[in-house]
């Protein structure tokens, strides 16, 4: 497989629920009415995307915006109403049936929300139950479907029954039995959001891990801004069945394109996907030294430093960049220092993400209690 | 006014139409009666002929299998007192009735009720259909039974089936349907076929609902064949009308116990059997 080649494109999709949606379809791409006008829901309109292979691709939105349509489309759960979606090659909107079940046994894999195990198998034929179908063998499907269960965790629990598993463990059950098919191409619809906070961070981790290895591409629906911080290559944010942006996680959190995008990354921790490269003063630097090599650099710096590669997290230099007593050194791979990072290039970033920047507060005298608060931390720090 | 006239010859040609059904489709009721007496004759022949004792005794052995010692007595007791009551004949008759007319309704309903439940346009036309087998009281049935079967033992069943199959096809239907749809979408997104997700997961899912109808189907079988004893379907039935006749009213009352024995002992047995083969428990 050669991996520069997109895994999924998405090209001019439309799902329109209820009235008649061919005469919707075509008022719609005409321009003659609104999505909102007229009998038929549009719940997906013209969505445009490429997903990279090996990536992960966070589609985010609020309830109701349409994702779980898109996610649904992608292996045809959900008839789309006009548009096309090639997966690996292989146009899924015009597969037969047929075609589609050997497509979703051998490309398309797939997580859901409530787990959806089924209750009547116990976890082994639960992981195995795509194998089943697809007609492989007893002993290997068992096998295969032991070892899925060690991927995630969960050797040993075999023969019980989904009801006597944890909500964190059952959905472990509902990857394994999407990775057992080892298939490319993995769907994931808000995988983590019926798990208690502590188990989805866990889960996230644990996605991140196998994903490490396994290498698939993966569609990930959620309406958390911050799982979609963490775990995304890139996000889509969907607005009434429509890409309001797409990009880099970074690019969204400091870039929102309109008030809706920037109401959902309000509430992403900006360090969590801060990078050097983003926060680095790039004209810092003295000109002389500029594409000469680090050796050539350090040699003219006063003080110890700190090298950071552009895609470095930000977050955990923050106390160092306090400390002020190490220089913070953007390097690129092929050794070129591209940068510094300084408590004000940091600020800077975070203006640009504040939703109050723009508008700044009158400056006001601190109150009492404020002031000798200041002053005994001032005493505190020089003795 | 007096219409006896007219409802005389709506009568007159009802009559005529059932004499063609029965010059030209005699065939059809032919082996209809055939099927259900090769059902209901050997049953009824085993069953009063074994001896009493090995049959109370295979009960509540079965009612001990089933987990349950409590059934296994109760199932004792009960078929005990319908022994002693001297109504060991007529009730066993009467329960290789009710499981001849249960089998037939059932083996016909759940089929039915899947079909329904996996196509609206059969849903549709079912629909009022059952509705109205459903709102036919009882003692009607009969009368087309009569017509088509004359009287006797096997227009009783076809009356108890006609009588039994709505609710199994209806709660077969509703069972199917209930199936959350995304244990349906698991299946589908994993390639199961139409057929795969409706044996591995809808039926067993379904489960419940359906012994729901199983265990009403045969309920009311019990209740139809008693009625069914009027056009002369045998068992306990005959005592009661017997009784009711010749204004015994002890011996009225004896065989309404047994009745209703049989009626406890099949509810409890067929509950206790749906929960032990539940798949989703
Ligand atoms: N089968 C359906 N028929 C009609 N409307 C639907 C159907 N499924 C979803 N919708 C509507 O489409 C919109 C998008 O649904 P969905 O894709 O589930 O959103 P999300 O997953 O983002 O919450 C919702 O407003 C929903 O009411
Ligand atoms: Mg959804």
């Amino acid at each position: 497989m050669s991996t520069r080649k997109p895994a999924i494109e998405i090209k001019a999709l439309y799902k329109i629920y209820g009235g008649n949606p061919k005469v919707k379809l075509d008022r719609l791409r005409s321009g003659a009415c609104g999505p909102d006008k007229g009998s038929g829901f549009v719940a997906l309109n013209n969505i445009n995307m490429t997903i990279e292979t090996g990536k992960i691709f966070v589609v985010m939105g609020l309830s109701g915006s349409g994702k779980s349509t898109l996610l649904r489309c992608i292996n045809r759960l959900i008839d789309p109403t006009a548009g096309q979606i090639v997966v690996n090659g292989q146009d899924v909107t015009i597969a037969g049936k047929k075609e589609l079940r050997q497509i979703r046994s051998s490309m398309i894999g797939m997580v859901f929300q409530h787990f959806a195990l089924l209750p009547h198998m116990s976890v082994i034929d639960n992981v195995a139950f795509g194998l089943r179908v697809a007609g492989v063998g007893r002993k290997e499907r068992r096998e295969r479907a032991g070892k899925a269960l060690e991927l995630v965790g969960l050797s040993g629990w075999d023969n019980r029954k989904p009801s006597n598993l944890s909500g964190g463990m059952r959905q472990r059950v509902g990857l394994a039995r999407a990775l057992v098919m080892d298939t490319p191409v993995l769907l994931m619809d808000e995988p983590f959001s019926a798990l208690d906070p502590l188990i989805r961070e866990e889960m996230q981790q644990e996605l991140l891990r196998l994903q490490s290895t396994l290498n698939k591409t993966i569609v990930f629906v959620t309406h958390d801004p911050n799982e979609a911080a963490m775990i995304g290559d890139r996000i889509a944010i969907l607005l009434k069945g429509e890409v309001v942006q797409e990009g880099q996680p970074i690019d969204i959190v400091l870039s929102p394109a309109s008030d809706y995008v920037r109401d959902f990354v309000r509430g992403i921790d900006v360090f969590k996907v801060l990078s050097a490269g983003q926060v680095m003063d790039a004209v810092c630097p003295p000109m002389e030294l500029a594409n000469k090599p680090i050796s050539e650099w350090t040699k003219h710096l006063s003080k110890d430093f700190v090298k950071l590669a552009p895609d470095d997290l930000i977050a955990p230099y923050l106390d160092e960049l306090a400390k002020e007593q190490r220089a913070l050194i953007v390097v690129q791979n092929d050794g070129t220092p591209v940068g510094t990072v300084t408590p004000k290039s940091v600020l800077r970033a975070l203006a640009a993400h504040s939703s109050l920047s723009g508008s700044t507060p009158k400056m006001e005298k601190p109150k009492a209690a404020d002031t000798t608060r200041a002053n005994a931390a001032a005493e505190r720090a020089t003795q | 006014m007096d219409f006896s006239e007219f409802a005389g010859t709506v009568a007159t040609s009802i009559d005529d139409f059932t004499t063609y059904l029965s010059a030209h489709f005699g065939l059809v009721f032919d082996s209809i009666s055939t099927v259900i007496l090769g059902i209901q004759q050997p049953l009824a022949t085993l069953m009063t002929s074994a001896p009493a004792l090995l049959i109370i005794t295979t009960v509540m052995v079965g009612g001990v299998l089933l987990g349950r010692l409590s059934l296994a007595i109760l199932s004792g007791c009960g078929l005990a007192f319908i022994f002693v009551m001297n109504l060991w004949a007529p009730a066993m008759v009467t329960l290789s009735l009710v499981l001849t007319a249960a089998v037939v309704a059932l083996a016909i309903g759940i089929p039915i009720g899947i079909l329904i439940a996996e196509s609206k346009r059969l849903n549709a036309v079912a629909e009022p259909i059952l509705d109205f087998m459903q709102t036919m009281p009882p003692f009607v049935l009969l009368v087309p039974a009569v017509f088509f079967f004359g009287v006797g033992t096997v227009p009783g069943i076809v009356a108890t089936i006609f009588f039994a199959m709505p609710l199994p096809i209806r709660l077969t239907a509703h069972g199917l349907k209930m199936v959350e749809p995304e244990m349906v979408e698991a299946g589908e997104a994993f390639g199961a076929s139409r057929l795969a997700v409706l044996f591995l997961i809808k039926l067993p899912l379904a489960f419940r609902s359906i012994m729901a109808g199983v265990n009403q189907c045969v309920m009311m079988s019990l209740s139809m064949v008693i009625i069914a004893s009027m056009i002369g379907a045998g068992g306990l039935g005959d005592e009661i009308i017997r009784s009711i006749s010749r204004l015994q009213v002890g011996r009225g009352v004896e065989a309404g116990l047994a009745v209703v024995v049989l009626a406890i002992l099949i509810d409890r047995i067929t509950r206790r059997i749906s929960e032990k083969v539940d798949p989703t428990a």
